[in-house]
Formats: C-alpha cells, sequence, structure tokens
C-alpha cells in the first residue's frame, strides 16, 4: 500500500502508531510529485528543503507528546492565495511572481499548530479568477483522469494534487465554486465553509465578501478534520465568527433516517448534462433508501445568481487588486514615464487577460452613474437569493444537486468564451451569496471516465447536517483513484 | 460701477485622533520615528491583511459628533473610497460615504458682527494617508507609511460662512470644542488639524450659488485668510472678465500667495465608492449613546457660565482662562488647591500671559504645576513673601516649575516682620533723607511713598510694605 | 460618466455597446493600458457580460433592501493597545526600488 493513497487521518493514525515517520510522509509526497509534475503541474512552489525540515520538527513533537491530532505529521499542499511567511505566494500571476510574505494565513497557521508539514504551494487560476486553472501565468494543471482535459478551478492545482496523490489534502478557497467545482472534476472531496467559519486573514481576497477556504481531500472524513482544525475565531478578521460547534468530525455518522433532503427542480433544467442528472438522481435514490426524505422543490431565483455574483464579484476584485502597483511589492514595470505611466504599465504587465477583464467590470460597474443599476442591484438580488434558501432551510435539512453542469471540459474549450465558462458556475455561486456551506464529492464517472460531483448545501452554520449526509452517501461507495495516482 | 458680490465658503476640516494605535491596526500613532517604523502589513495595503476597527476612534467621534449638536446614525457603515496615489498603500481609502456616525448638527459662532450658526453636514471617519518626500535632484518621491492609517473624523460643513473671520472663528470654536474632549490636540502646524476649503462666490442677494473651488490641506489659520481673499477675488475677476469659474481642486501656495489648479487627465474623480465588506457595521445603542453623553466632559461655554457665576470672575477673564483648555485646567486645579480663585486668575492673567509673550509660548506649552502657584498663593496671603518677590518667584516657577517654599527658603526671600529691625532700618531712612521728611511735614503726603521705597530697599525687599508705611507715618508724626 | 445618445438608445434596446471613451474612461480608473487588440475584446467581452447582467432587470428588486453582509454581525472592535512590530523591516522586504527606510516611487508633484 502507498503511503499517499491513504486518506489524512489514516496516514496521520500511521504516524502517531509509530508505523511511519513524518519525513517518510514527506519524502513520498516529494517522490509522488517529482514523479507526476510533468504531466499535470499542479504546483507553483515545492519546498523540498524546507518541508524535510519541518517534518523532522514534526515528528519530535510527535514523539515527545506534544502533537496529538489527526494531522500531526501529514503533508499538506497550500493554494498559492495563501501567504506563507517565508515561502513565495504568488496567486499564480506575473504580479507576485517575487513576493515573499512576511506572514502567514491564520488557516495556515492553525494547520501547523495541528502539526501539518507545508510541501509547497499549489497552481490557480490567476488571482482565483478562472474556472479552469488556464488563467494561471505559470502554466495550465491538467486534470489527474485524463491530462487532456482541465481540472477546474481555480482551486485546480490542489485538487489534482490530492486526486493525483501527490499529497494527501490540500487547502482551497472558494469565491464562487472554486473548490467545489474542481473537487468535482478531480473526483476528489471538497467543502466551502459557511462564510465566517474560517478566518481570511493572510488569504488573497479576490470577493471579500464572497471568499471561504477550505478543505481538499480524498474523502468525507478527511474534510471534517480539516476543516476542524483551521475553524477559528480570529480577532484580525473582522468577520469572522465564533463557533462554539466546530467538531464536525463528530457529524461523521451513518445516518440519515428522516433527514430532509430538497433537490432544486431549476438544478435539473436545461444545460445540465444527462448523464450528471442520472449520476445526482441515483446518489439522491441511495440517501432514500438509507432512510432520507428526498423531494424535488422550486428554489426559484437560480438564474440571477450569476449576474449578481459576476457583479459583485468583479465590483470588490477591481478594488482588492488596487494594491498591486509596483510600489509597495510584486511586479513594477522597467519602463516607464512618471506616476501614472508606472502604474499602468505594472498592472498591464503584471495581471493577465481574465484578471484584466474583471477589473475592468468591477470598474465600470462601481463607476459615476452605474453603482445603483449594477452594484445595488447586484445586492438587492443577493438579499433575495439568500431569502429563497432560507425559505427552502425551512422545509430541508440539506439541498442536494450537481456541482457544476457537466464533467471536466478539454483544455483550451473554456477561456474561449468567457460567458459560457461563467455559466458553468450555476449551481455554486449562490451558496457564496448567501454565505451558505457546500460540499462535493464524487458520485460516479461518465462515458469519458471523468469524475462527476455530488454538491449538498447546508443552511448557515449547519455544516453539521450537510457533514453527516455526504458522509452516509460516501458509505455506499468505494473511493475512486484517478488514473495518475495509480502509477 | 461694479457689483457687490458675496463669498460663501464651506469647510471639510480633517481632524487626528488622540488614540494610541491606528484606526485598522495597533501600530502606534507616534510622531518623529524612522520612515515606515511604525506599520504593519494592514497600513501598508499588505496583501491579505485586514482591517479591525479601534474602538477609542468610534468614541472619539461620538464625543465630536455630540459636542457639536449632531445627529448620530446608529447603524453606520464604512465605505471604501477608491484613488490611486502611492500615499495610499491600498490605493482605497476606508471612509465612509453612504452612512456617516454623525450628521445634521452645528455650532455657534460669534463674530464682530454678531452670532450665527454654521451647520455641519456631517463627521465621518476614515485612515489617514502616509507622507510623501521629494527628492530634490532625482525625479523620485520616497513614501512613509507611519502616518497612514492614524485616525482622522473629516467635519463637513454646511457653506454657512461668508468671510474669513467666519471661517476662523468656525476653526477656533471647533478646534477648542476638540481639544475640550481631549479628542485631539488640533495643533495646525503638526498636521492634526487640517482644513480643505470649499468656496464661491455669488452676486449678493443671488438665490443660486456659484460654482466652487476647493482649496486643499492648507496650513494655518492666517493662510485661510489669505487663500480665502485670493480665491474670492479670482473668482469675482473670472466673472467680471465673463469667464467661466471652473469646479476643481486648487493647491495654495502660501509663500507665492496665489494658488493653482491640480487637474490632470489621470485624475478622474470617481472614487466608485461602495460598503467595505472587511468591516462590519457599527450599532449604536441608546444605551450606549446615554453613557457617552452623561461622561461628556464640561465644554467651554457651559464652564464659562460657571467661571462668572461659581468664582464671581469678570466676564473678560472668563474668556480668556477658559479660551484654552490648558489654561482652564491650570486655574481649576490651582482653585481647588488653594482656594484663592480670583487670585488664581490673577495670575494666569497677568504674569502668565506676560511671560509667554515675553517667551513667545502658546498656551498649550505651559508646564508649570497648578500646585505651585497654589503653595506661591498661599506664601503670600499668609504674609510669608510679599508681591515683588512673589513675581520674582513665580518667574521661577514659570520657567522651572520650582518649589516656591523651598526657593523661599534658600534664597531668604521672607518678609521680616521684626519691628525693631525695621524702626531702625527707618530711623536711618530718616536721617538720611532730610529733605522728604520735611516735605511730608509740610503736608506733601505724597513724600512718604518715596521713604517707603527708600526703607523696602534698604530691606532689600522683604519688609512688609504695609508695616513699613505705618511705622514711617508714627515715626514722622 | 459621459454616453452618448446612440449608448442609451442600445441600453434600453438590451444591447449594450461600449465606446472607445469609455474604455479610455474605465481604463484611467483601473491603471490599465490596454493594446489595441486587447481592448477590443475586453469590448466585446464587456458588452457581452453587461447584456448578460441586464437580466437583472427582469427582477423586481423594489422590496429588497441590499444586503453588503449575509450575516448580521454588528461592532467587531479593537482595543487602543500598541504592538508595535519589527520597526518597519518587514514592510521594506518586497519592496521593488527602496533607498533606507523608505519605498521609491516617480516623482508624484503634478506640476
Amino acid at each position: 500500500m502507498k503511503l499517499l493513497s491513504l486518506t489524512a487521518v489514516a496516514l496521520g493514525k500511521k504516524i502517531r502508531a509509530g508505523e511511519v515517520t513524518a519525513q517518510e510522509a514527506v519524502q513520498a509526497s516529494l517522490e509522488a510529485i517529482q514523479q507526476k509534475e510533468e504531466q499535470i503541474h499542479s504546483f507553483v512552489t515545492i519546498d523540498q528543503e524546507g518541508a524535510l525540515f519541518r517534518a523532522r520538527e514534526v515528528q519530535k513533537k510527535i514523539e515527545a507528546g506534544m502533537l496529538t491530532g489527526p494531522l500531526a505529521g501529514v503533508p499538506v499542499a497550500i493554494k498559492d492565495n495563501l501567504c506563507t511567511k517565508g515561502m513565495l505566494t504568488t496567486c499564480s500571476s506575473k504580479m507576485l511572481n517575487n513576493f515573499i510574505p512576511t506572514y502567514t494565513a491564520e488557516a495556515v497557521l492553525n494547520l501547523e499548530k495541528a502539526g501539518a508539514v507545508i510541501i509547497g504551494k499549489t497552481n490557480m487560476d490567476e488571482f482565483a479568477m478562472g474556472s479552469t486553472t488556464e488563467t494561471s501565468a505559470f502554466g495550465v494543471t491538467k486534470n489527474p483522469w485524463n491530462t487532456d482535459y482541465v481540472p477546474g478551478g481555480s482551486s485546480g492545482g490542489s485538487c489534482a494534487a490530492v486526486a493525483a496523490e501527490e499529497v494527501p489534502y490540500a487547502l482551497g478557497s472558494d469565491t464562487g465554486g472554486s473548490i467545489r467545482q474542481p473537487s468535482a472534476f478531480c473526483g476528489v472531496t471538497g467543502i466551502k465553509p459557511t462564510y465566517g467559519t474560517v478566518s481570511r486573514f493572510g488569504l488573497i481576497a479576490y470577493g471579500s465578501s464572497l471568499d471561504q477556504i477550505g478543505p481538499v481531500a480524498k474523502d468525507v472524513t478527511d474534510c471534517a478534520a480539516i476543516l476542524e482544525a483551521i475553524t477559528s475565531y480570529d480577532k484580525k478578521d473582522s468577520t469572522s465568527i465564533q463557533r462554539k460547534d466546530a467538531d464536525f468530525t463528530s457529524a461523521l455518522v451513518d445516518d440519515v433516517k428522516g433527514m430532509k433532503i430538497g433537490i432544486p427542480r431549476d438544478y435539473l433544467k436545461e444545460g445540465l448534462d444527462s448523464e450528471v442528472k442520472e449520476a445526482v438522481l441515483a446518489a439522491a435514490k441511495v440517501l432514500e433508501e438509507k432512510g432520507a426524505v428526498v423531494e424535488e422543490f422550486d428554489l426559484s431565483l437560480v438564474e440571477y445568481a450569476i449576474p449578481a455574483y459576476y457583479v459583485i464579484a468583479a465590483a470588490e476584485a477591481s478594488s482588492n487588486l488596487e494594491r498591486f502597483d509596483g510600489v509597495k511589492y510584486g511586479y513594477r514595470a522597467k519602463d516607464y514615464e512618471g506616476l501614472h505611466d508606472m502604474y499602468k504599465k505594472s498592472r498591464s504587465q503584471g495581471f493577465g487577460a481574465e484578471v484584466k477583464r474583471r477589473i475592468m467590470l468591477g470598474s465600470f460597474v462601481l463607476s459615476s452613474g452605474y453603482y445603483d443599476a449594477y452594484y445595488l442591484k447586484a445586492l438587492r438580488t443577493k438579499a433575495l437569493i439568500k431569502q429563497a434558501f432560507d425559505r427552502a432551510f425551512a422545509n430541508y435539512d440539506v439541498i442536494l444537486g450537481p456541482a457544476a453542469p457537466t464533467t471536466a471540459p478539454r483544455l483550451g474549450e473554456s477561456l474561449s468564451d468567457p460567458l459560457k465558462m461563467y455559466l458553468g458556475d450555476v449551481y455554486t455561486v449562490s451558496v457564496n451569496l448567501a454565505g451558505l456551506p457546500g460540499i462535493s464529492l464524487p458520485c460516479g464517472l461518465d462515458k469519458n471516465g471523468l469524475p462527476i460531483g455530488l454538491q449538498m448545501i447546508g443552511d448557515c452554520f449547519q455544516e453539521k447536517k450537510m457533514i453527516r449526509a455526504a458522509y452516509a452517501y460516501e458509505q455506499t461507495r468505494t473511493y475512486q483513484q484517478s488514473p495518475l495516482a495509480e502509477q | 460701477m461694479s457689483k457687490e458680490y458675496e463669498t460663501v465658503i464651506g469647510l471639510e476640516v480633517h481632524v487626528e485622533l488622540a488614540t494610541k494605535t491606528k484606526i485598522f491596526c495597533s501600530c502606534s500613532t507616534a510622531f518623529g520615528s524612522a520612515p515606515n517604523t511604525h506599520t504593519c502589513p494592514v497600513c501598508t495595503g499588505m496583501p491579505g491583511s485586514l482591517p479591525v476597527l479601534n474602538k477609542k476612534v468610534v468614541e472619539y467621534a461620538l464625543a465630536v459628533g455630540l459636542a457639536t449638536g449632531c445627529k448620530i446614525n446608529q447603524y453606520s457603515k464604512f465605505d471604501r473610497k477608491n484613488y490611486f496615489y502611492p500615499d495610499n498603500p491600498q490605493n482605497y481609502q476606508i471612509s465612509q460615504l453612504y452612512l456617516p456616525l454623525c450628521y445634521d448638527g452645528g455650532i455657534e459662532i460669534e463674530t464682530e458682527s454678531g452670532s450665527k450658526t454654521v451647520g455641519i453636514h456631517e463627521i465621518h471617519m476614515e485612515e489617514d494617508a502616509g507622507k510623501l518626500v521629494h527628492d530634490d535632484w532625482e525625479e523620485v518621491s520616497f513614501v512613509d507609511y507611519n502616518r497612514s492609517g492614524v485616525p482622522l473624523i473629516e467635519i463637513v460643513s454646511e457653506p454657512d460662512m461668508r468671510s474669513a473671520e467666519e471661517v476662523i472663528a468656525y476653526l477656533e470654536k471647533l478646534r477648542t470644542i476638540i481639544q475640550y474632549l481631549g479628542a485631539s490636540d488640533c495643533k495646525m502646524q503638526e498636521g492634526s488639524m487640517r482644513a480643505d476649503v470649499n468656496l464661491s462666490v455669488r452676486e449678493k442677494g443671488a438665490k443660486a450659488f456659484g460654482t466652487r473651488t476647493e482649496m486643499k490641506n492648507i496650513g494655518s489659520f492666517k493662510a485661510i485668510a489669505r487663500a480665502i481673499e485670493a480665491e474670492t477675488a479670482r473668482q469675482i475677476d473670472l466673472i467680471e472678465a465673463g469667464q467661466p469659474v471652473v469646479q476643481e481642486t486648487r493647491r495654495w501656495n502660501d509663500e507665492q500667495g496665489y494658488s493653482y489648479a491640480m487637474r490632470s487627465k489621470e485624475d478622474a474623480q470617481d472614487y466608485r465608492y461602495f460598503p467595505e465588506p472587511d468591516l462590519v457595521p457599527l450599532v449604536i445603542s441608546d444605551a450606549y449613546l446615554q453613557r457617552l453623553r452623561d461622561s461628556q466632559p464640561e465644554l467651554r461655554d457651559e464652564k464659562l457660565a460657571r467661571y462668572i457665576s461659581e468664582f464671581e470672575l469678570p466676564e473678560y477673564d472668563a474668556q480668556i482662562l477658559t479660551s484654552v483648555k490648558k489654561l482652564a485646567d491650570l486655574f481649576e486645579a490651582a482653585t481647588k488647591l488653594c482656594g484663592k480663585a480670583k487670585k488664581v486668575s490673577n495670575w494666569l492673567m497677568g504674569e502668565t500671559m506676560r511671560l509667554m509673550k515675553e517667551r513667545d509660548m502658546d498656551p498649550e506649552d505651559l508646564a508649570f504645576s497648578p500646585a505651585n502657584l497654589a503653595k506661591l498663593i498661599a506664601l503670600t496671603e499668609a504674609g510669608t513673601i510679599n508681591g515683588t518677590v512673589a513675581k520674582e518667584v513665580f518667574e521661577q516657577i514659570f520657567d522651572k516649575d520650582l518649589d516656591p517654599e523651598q526657593y523661599v527658603e534658600t534664597h531668604g526671600l521672607k518678609t521680616v516682620d521684626d519691628e525693631d529691625a525695621l524702626r531702625s532700618a527707618i530711623a536711618k531712612v530718616i536721617q538720611d533723607n532730610p529733605k522728604s521728611v520735611e516735605d511730608y511735614r509740610g503736608g506733601k503726603e505724597k513724600a512718604i511713598g518715596f521713604l517707603v521705597g527708600q526703607t523696602m530697599k534698604a530691606m532689600k525687599g522683604k519688609a512688609n510694605p504695609g508695616l513699613v508705611n505705618q511705622i514711617l507715618k508714627e515715626m514722622l508724626s | 460618466m459621459k454616453q452618448s445618445q446612440s449608448n442609451q438608445a442600445a441600453e434600453q434596446a438590451g444591447r449594450h455597446v461600449i465606446s472607445d471613451e469609455t474604455m479610455e474612461y474605465v481604463g484611467i480608473l483601473a491603471k490599465l493600458e490596454l493594446s489595441g487588440q486587447e481592448k477590443q475584446e475586453a469590448k466585446k467581452d464587456m458588452e457581452r457580460m453587461l447584456d448578460y447582467i441586464d437580466k437583472l432587470n427582469e427582477l423586481d428588486t423594489s422590496k429588497a433592501e441590499p444586503m453588503s453582509h449575509v450575516f448580521s454581525i454588528n461592532n467587531v472592535f479593537r482595543e487602543d493597545l500598541v504592538e508595535d512590530r519589527d520597526g518597519g523591516e518587514e514592510t521594506l522586504a518586497n519592496a521593488p526600488q527602496r533607498r533606507e527606510r523608505a519605498f521609491v516611487v516617480p516623482k508624484t508633484v503634478d506640476q
């Protein structure tokens, strides 16, 4: 049995039991990366020396009984929009190709406290803007199931690294589906927690009111354990929420008897691939057989989520990305005449096309004369979408549907038509708008052998119900490795 | 014949609050450190950093709002104001546009033409920018973020002022209120109080406002008065010449005595305000507001009235003493210690003012303790020293804050009350000044003054002048 | 922002036409300078996006308050206590151009 075929929790158990050392786990991970990176390119930075050093330190603490948590000694990969002190943090952008933070993101600090060993930083869509990981300035990441296909995005590097078994688990971030959609495309499990559950301090912001950090792993158990470790009330993040119910692993119970599960009829309409639909409905059937009450209902407003989301996300992004100006850090153009030319050249050369597109859109919708028509309108729509979910959760414990309308597209297919790419986020963005938790987990393969993702959505702060339903479903299946993992 | 014009002025006053830390991070607001010493990821706009609001900023801002008769938005939010400039590390400033903390207030001002109310449109909280220093030789500037994130309140007046005199009266009143609250030291020279002047002119009697210009960050009251006069004249000239006044931001150059437009095609003035997603709303409860109201310190107008009624000071004296909080604090502390309000007032109004003028000092610079002034008053009241000596001792207190009891003791300045010693000194004076003695005896009452003076001189100033007078009269009769 | 009559007419018809001036203007706001082809593509993309976003106009939102924060958390404060850090060396660690303890930028005086 290869070490990296184990789940993070299983590997952690072996390490604590003394059957494997943290160094051995890290070494195995580094070897897998060396072997597979050429084919999938899921990493931007691999910190071999640092990882081995940290593994030794962690191992000592484990042996001294100072680290006893489930993740102690287990290697992890971090999405490259999470700041890591002393380690390059690029957001997969030329703009930050030399940025070495002097502080570490709170979520990553929490993992380090739990004894996690950071292997490196994973590739992503530039500044998390994209759904394929093709907008990275450092090259595309490929899908471990078939390298002609995209891994999804924006946390494509994290999901591909887990699916390829380069690392047992990874952290991603989710602004409009950026954990759940690539998890679906790569056949792994990922959670986007309730807004405010994981501190955003040190997460390089895309859409501040939508961004959340979450785990990517092989199964629900891992995700619950990781989420438990990264959840914290952080005084450095004003939107952080003090949660007294963060013992997510207590929800790993194989019992959905009497649980009420709703499937939005609107999620099954046109645009949804028939194989995906079949797989999702089959999963619903499984839960029903296990005693859940499953029914279809009208969620409403589904078609308004994407336009509202893109207005809000682009507006916030246009402001969040103003700080990248060539003054304090990051890229500065070589030749310029005066201050404003320096700004323009640095930003125009430092940002890629998709980032520029969204900054332009965001600046436009906030500009004088358009604010009410676009931005305020989108915020009002968001309020209505939240109300629609409130009504739904008055009747259901969990909402179930697809994570994405199709399985992974081929490389190069999406970027030519941005709007079409945006439409692929139809099932995920409303969850961010309403601040809800969502999980994506594998529920089958399509005829091309590509994974299909099942999404479950919980009410705010109701991760546990969502985790329980996902866990119960997962018990009826066996984890399917990607072809690259088997290598 | 030329028309008559009226100047219409509104002010935007920025005040740096007296907090220990910045508005959104725990960096010190201390002055005078090396560039970028008091900085962290938050106040330098590092990626991934997030703001957390300093509670004290809200308290100060509310205190100023209450003291200027403002209504309070009990649901208030921060917004981002987006513009690129190197002193603004995020390239957006966290400010308040849509729901400012305080609004719709006003303060009374007094000018020679009477009293009037200047309306306050709003008071909002925001962060200060860093500092830019320009190189003399190269085409570069240096950026220092020590001031970046220092808390400010911006007090936006209504366009209610009509002259430089009213503007100065308004600023002085505002400064007094804020200093009384302890919310800021309001030192214009150091930039902790700055004013932007919005000015337009219109024909007298006209209802509509003219086109206004804005002059930014003028550094002193005198400069503001000069800028107002120059800008009024400039706009009238334009109107008389049939040219339009352009709505623009201008920079006042006080040395040269003119202003120039800060126009740039890169400066679109479209700030794309939107609610700051990284900060949560402020909800000010009735109970909290009441607690703040109850703990507001006594402000100048109340103090003034109290000094007149409680201490029976003349209005003029009370005016002076309350004009600067430092003086009022000294007055009250010394009075509490010695119980002689009138005497304390005399020392502050007389010798203190004289020495301040002589040494070119502001009241804020006064460094002596009220305890030493109180002791000095006790010494004179007890007759331990006489008035001349007291003035000499006070100068020591003023300059070095010396303990007057010790000083009098070590310098042997006590009044001599020994009658025998006095009588022998007086006898000698009578003997040495036969002319004056003769004059006095001949009916020239005034001549006794000279004899008293001679006695005091002989006693090296330490005699009790009353006693000298009494003994002299007795011996000459 | 200025907008030509024809633009407004186009907008009413549900088809956005973004003028070159508007692209220029947004470029100034966002400090982005797009090359000729880039600009044409960005313009086309923006028009398509805005047409799509117009879908929101189908929705009656008059009764909904704009929601900027999903949860009603209020009054998150810090106490006014100084925590000074390393004295700025970390602040300057990534500076593209610095001199001694300051960041260096092209001269900012406008005249």
